[in-house]
């Protein structure tokens, strides 16, 4: 047999080749991490976990020079899940009526239409927020907000147009298709027969849907959620043109503020010194956030993908 | 006369059609069930054996492209009137499925009382309900210490006499049984089987069976299909001894199927 040398060979550089890419995955996330870690060692040792929970902010030279990075977790956090709140009932509904409840032949379409979403760019979000959104906001939904539930702290003080509303309801649009995508494919998993069982005990298809497949895709959807989240977060572009760029602590969705990722926009072009480590620093905290919820995601959807029917098995 | 046959007849196929988009699987079935008596359904793959079933507590129709025409009666009743809810009839005629389905998400306990829960019943004494079900499915020695474990947690067979303990439940008029075995050993067979025995006489219950065996042995009475065509139906003795259609004998002799 003189070919089985050379094909084994082969077969040994294939799997070479194909373990280099992978590792370079690996690379390349450690590369970022160290080189966002290098940028920032003036801030990482002139304040330490203070720069986390320091809520100034002022890059002017001198004296006065600080930097603190709570203001942006809290505006990234807050429009985040705020974008989350809007985003998850809508997106869960959308999958639940692709998967369970539309008829056949508008399956596709739908789930085509909602994918469409994923694929208009941020800046155009930015925009469509800033001409279209934001005029409706001011003239009907924000003065119905106050009117209504002023007396809570959420909708507190004077709408100013570019505030964490704002920026949340168009964070929510640019999340959902994420969220009912991956929500449909988990409701997709659930198998046929608990579907059928559920109904052969005389379930409604809302009996079926609420008690057997929700519950059996929870862990699943909880992924589909925190990977809307891990976008969310990290979303630049339509965020910082429409969050008003002031950095506040405030409850009130009418403030502006701003986020990890808008100050780094905003700021990195004319940043120096001090001032380019402390973003750069920001830019670190951003990406240790979206890694740890994305790993959380992945956790949670490979649980529900191997959790029954395997379990009488085993 | 009439009034008679449907008290005899708990239910009664007339004229039965059903299709799987453009396939017509079911080919006009006309077929009385006994009441409380076991009544077996053979014949080869693709006969619409199971179809037929499904055909009984509308869950034929809830496979997308599929539709039923024809008579049902349940009690004399069409289920098949327009203004009958299927919802409502699902819940007088219980259905154990070929793959064990218990919910996973769900505790043994629950899984019994999921019919309930499901259809917003109440019942006083949920834990007396719970060990007649397993009792009477014959599973109660087997998990009455681990009531709280999930229901994935069983044995095959024991995850099918859960889903027949479920669906006693809901005190069902009739038990379809879908090929309640064919995932199953020989031991958890048996003790199916002989649950089936001690079944009868209280329910009405149509069994879809691969094995022609298991037929013999749990039914009074035995249908065979062939091609979405019911060819023999009769009691089980006359059926196996002498069957007066060429092709149920075939079958039964293995010629073809």
């Amino acid at each position: 047999m003189p070919g089985w040398r050379i094909g084994n060979l082969g077969d040994r550089l294939f799997r070479g080749i194909a373990a280099t890419f992978a590792t370079i995955i690996v690379v390349v996330l450690l590369v970022i991490a160290v080189a966002l870690t290098q940028a920032s060692r003036e801030t990482l040792s002139a304040y330490g976990f203070g720069f986390v929970v320091g809520q100034d902010w002022n890059p002017v030279e001198g004296a006065n020079e600080v930097y603190g990075a709570l203001p942006f977790v809290w505006g990234t956090l807050v429009t985040s899940f705020l974008a989350l709140a809007l985003a998850v009932p809508i997106s869960v509904g959308i999958a639940v009526f692709i998967a369970e409840l539309a008829p056949e032949w508008i399956r596709t379409p739908t789930g085509f239409v909602v994918e469409l979403l994923a694929a208009v760019p941020s800046v155009i979000y930015g925009l469509w927020g800033f001409f279209v959104l934001r005029p409706v906001l001011i003239e009907h939904v924000d003065p119905a907000l106050s009117r209504w539930l002023g007396f809570l702290p959420f909708f507190r003080g004077a709408p100013l147009g570019n505030d964490v509303l704002l920026a949340s309801v168009v964070l929510a649009i640019m999340i959902l298709p994420t969220i009912s995508s991956v929500s449909r494919e988990i409701l997709r998993a659930v198998p046929n027969t608990l579907r059928e069982a559920a109904l052969a005990l005389g379930a409604t298809k809302w009996e079926m849907i609420r008690s057997v497949v929700l519950p059996y895709a929870k862990s699943g959807l909880t992924g589909a959620v925190i990977l809307g989240l891990g976008r969310a977060l990290g979303e630049t572009m339509a965020v910082t043109m429409l969050v008003g760029n002031k950095p506040s602590m405030s409850l009130s969705v009418f403030e502006p503020a701003a986020t990890m990722a808008s100050i780094i926009a905003n700021q990195y072009p004319e940043a120096q010194g001090r001032q380019h480590s402390a973003l750069t620093e920001i830019g670190l905290l951003l990406f240790a956030l979206t890694l740890v919820l994305n790993i959380l995601a992945r956790l949670l959807v490979w649980r529900v993908g191997r959790l029954p029917g395997d379990a009488g098995r085993a | 006369m009439e009034a008679d046959d449907d008290k005899r007849y708990k239910v009664r196929a007339i004229d039965l059609h059903a299709w799987f988009g453009t396939s017509h699987s079911l080919k006009g079935i006309t077929m009385d069930l006994v009441d409380r008596h076991v009544t077996a359904i053979i014949g080869p793959s693709g006969c619409g054996k199971s179809t037929f079933i499904r055909c009984l507590n509308r869950m034929h129709e809830v496979v997308s492209g599929a539709r039923a025409e024809g008579t049902v009666l349940l009690d004399g009743e069409n289920i098949y009137a327009s203004g009958i809810d299927a919802v409502l009839v699902r819940r007088r005629v219980g259905m154990v499925f070929q793959k064990p389905n218990p919910f996973p998400t769900m505790t043994i306990r629950d899984n019994v009382l999921a019919g309930l829960k499901l259809n917003g019943l109440r019942t006083r004494d949920p834990d007396a309900l719970v060990e007649r079900c397993l009792r009477q499915s014959a599973l109660w020695e087997e998990v009455k210490e681990q009531l709280h474990k999930s229901g994935a947690s069983l044995s095959g067979g024991q995850q099918q006499r859960l889903c027949i303990a479920r669906t006693l439940a809901l005190e069902p008029e009739v038990i379809l049984m879908d090929e309640p075995c064919s995932a199953l050993d020989p031991i958890a067979t048996a003790k199916i089987e002989e649950l089936i025995h001690e079944l009868r006489g209280k329910y009405t219950i149509a069994i879809v069976t691969h094995s022609m065996q298991q037929a013999a042995r749990v039914s009074d009475f035995t249908a065979f299909f062939y091609l979405g065509e019911l060819i023999e139906y009769g009691d089980t003795d006359s059926i196996f001894t002498k069957p007066s259609n060429p092709r149920t004998e075939d079958y039964l002799t293995g010629r073809f199927g």
